[in-house]
């Protein structure tokens, strides 16, 4: 009673207005999600299907030879297993270095703070590819190449992270770590057990970001590793297709499918929290 | 050390709220504290990244190729990226993609923001969801998905497109075609974030301005105008920025879906940058054109920061 009520006030209180923006957020929806959909499906199509004409969305019976095939052609585990521990290395000294570096710009109060800043915020507009050859250059010099240090190594700190948890750090307030310290906690204890719980909600945000900006990277992974048992699952997914796309439609799919579950199953899992984090903290 | 600066602390007077913290031990102390928090990222930031910075600009004075010595050849670098047809014509795509990919990226991101923003939106939680997953797609899988649907035989969207009597032909073999498609690639893969970023710029600007402006009479055309524009210049400067700079490192996608063809129609700087430095081996020539591309972001983003980031303050 009390439900069919309220579903009625609802009702007549959508104005056309909002009916129409609301038929043009499903259209535009749709199209948003067509190319995940055609990955989705095309992965699981027979080969006669993926290139039938007239073409169709679903596949009218499912087969996991795609899947199976993709396997074949491309070290595929090593390649899955070689983007976990790339991005996620990343992500973890990332994280760590970037905290501690915007812990002492946020709030320990030092002389050259503030040029220290500039500085690092400078660093964020330097294309990647400017650097990207002396980069690679250097790390070969350390002996580094082909190798999971060299892979991580520079990207263990970042300006964006550092200035996304300034921004973070300096919203917390000021008087939570006042009793720790007047029980003379140092600087490391109060930022390791008051500051950086306080600060999960960012810690969660700026993770997920960097795991996947590392997980989809193309360019590094692609001239820092000759051997292709060094790739990522991006990088090597690439090596099938090349300008002229040898590989069939079904199999390619089978490997996007396979490259995007792990970042669309965490995303969909963080994600409320994930958009609200980005309003609340501090990219804007 | 701590012997030069005896432990006498200076009264300060208690901060106002929301001000500077108060400051505990001595300055030097805190500096090296500071310092010791910093270390890690600081090496890591100038080891690989300002290091290749400074590397990079000596080398693009040299015929560096990898191998053997490289001889000091002065401006010679410069002076070919300045004149080389093929470099104008990279610079030319370059812009173009910018213009197709900026500003559609950026009106999409900032209308759908609008419409998500009101609470009385129904699905609003769904559509968020839907609109920001592309974002966590990466450009090369996004290409394939895209190079498929668009294919000329057994691409669905062409097929659908057909249906409504649009002859789309083979896109990407297509000089005219080519790079609208690439850029709109990245429209698709980028937009969520950009969208994302408005949304928690809306929700800064107080409710009570929006009131008000009701209350003298402004309906919601001139609400945008005169309330929601200005206040939001922060956020858009923060948005064509980095757009901005996207557009001009523009890569991935192009690599797999076109290779910068056909005929070179969307060979960008960075596929130049690519080719030249790890194909051709040029790295001195590479490193002069990064350096250029380099100067035309910070040029681009100063600009863009100080026309759009201004009229905030005006406001205030």
């Amino acid at each position: 009673m009390s439900v069919l009520a309220s579903t009625r006030r609802r009702l007549r209180e959508l104005r056309p207005s909002t009916v129409l923006a609301t038929l043009a957020l499903l259209s535009v929806s749709a199209v948003v999600l067509l190319p995940i959909a055609i990955i989705v499906f095309t992965a699981f199509k027979p080969a006669g299907e993926v290139n039938a004409f007239p073409p169709s969305l679903m596949p009218d019976t499912w087969t996991l030879d795609n899947l199976q095939e993709v396997t074949s052609e491309l070290p595929f585990l090593r390649l899955i297993g070689n983007s976990f521990l790339f991005a996620g290395g990343v992500t973890v000294f990332a994280l760590v270095f970037d905290s501690l570096a915007a812990y002492a710009l946020a709030r320990i109060d030092f002389a050259g703070r503030k040029v220290l800043l500039i500085a690092i915020i400078a660093t964020l507009m330097i294309p990647f590819q400017a650097t990207l050859i002396p980069l690679y250059q250097l790390v070969a010099d350390l002996g580094w190449v082909n190798t999971y240090t060299g892979l991580i190594a520079p990207r263990a700190a970042d300006a964006f992270g550092i200035f996304f948890l300034r921004q973070f750090f300096l919203a917390l307030p000021r008087d939570i770590d006042a009793a720790a310290r007047m029980d003379g906690a140092g600087e490391f204890r109060v930022f390791r057990s008051i500051v950086l719980p306080n600060a999960m909600p960012a810690l969660l945000t700026l993770g997920l970001f960097t795991f996947v900006n590392n997980w989809n990277d193309l360019l590094w992974p692609l001239v820092f590793t000759t051997d292709a048992e060094m790739g990522t699952i991006t990088s090597g997914l690439t090596l099938l297709t090349g300008p002229s796309g040898i590989v069939p439609h079904g199999v390619m799919m089978a490997g996007s499918l396979v490259a995007i579950v792990p970042l669309v199953v965490a995303f969909l899992f963080v994600q409320r929290r994930f958009i609200e984090n980005i309003a609340t903290t501090g990219i804007k | 050390m701590s012997a030069d600066h005896p432990p006498v602390r200076r009264y300060r007077p208690p901060a106002p709220l929301g001000g500077r913290r108060r400051a505990t031990g001595s300055p030097t102390g805190r500096g090296v504290k500071a310092f010791l928090f910093l270390a890690p990222a600081l090496i890591i930031l100038g080891l690989f990244v300002v290091w290749p910075m400074i590397s990079a600009l000596r080398l693009s004075f040299t015929d560096a190729s990898g191998f053997g010595r490289e001889e000091w050849v002065g401006l010679e670098n410069y002076v070919t990226v300045f004149t080389d047809p093929d470099i104008l014509s990279a610079v030319t795509n370059t812009a173009l993609y910018t213009l197709l990919f900026t500003p559609t990226a950026v009106i999409a991101a900032l209308g759908l923001a609008l419409l998500l923003n009101s609470p009385h939106m129904p699905f609003r939680s769904f559509f968020r969801t839907a609109l920001f997953v592309p974002f966590v797609v990466s450009f090369a899988v996004a290409a394939f998905a895209w190079s498929y649907l668009i294919d000329p035989q057994v691409g669905l969207l062409n097929y659908w497109l057909r249906g409504a009597g649009i002859q789309m032909g083979n896109v990407l073999e297509d000089p005219g075609l080519a790079m609208p498609a690439v850029a709109l690639v990245a429209v698709w893969k980028l937009f969520g974030f950009y969208f994302v970023i408005f949304l928690a710029g809306l929700q800064d600007i107080p409710s009570s301005l929006y009131e008000a402006a009701r209350i003298d009479g402004a309906g919601p055309w001139s609400r945008l105008r005169h309330v929601t524009l200005p206040l939001l210049s922060n956020t858009m400067a923060f948005v064509l920025v980095f757009a901005t700079i996207a557009a001009l490192q523009a890569f991935d996608q192009i690599y797999v879906m076109t290779g910068g063809g056909p005929y070179g129609h969307t060979q960008t700087v960075v596929m130049e940058i690519y080719e030249s430095g790890f194909k051709k081996l040029d790295i001195g020539f590479a490193s002069a054109l990064s350096y250029v591309l380099l100067v035309a972001t910070l040029i681009l983003s100063l600009v863009q920061f100080v026309f759009f980031g201004r009229k905030e303050k005006d406001m205030a």
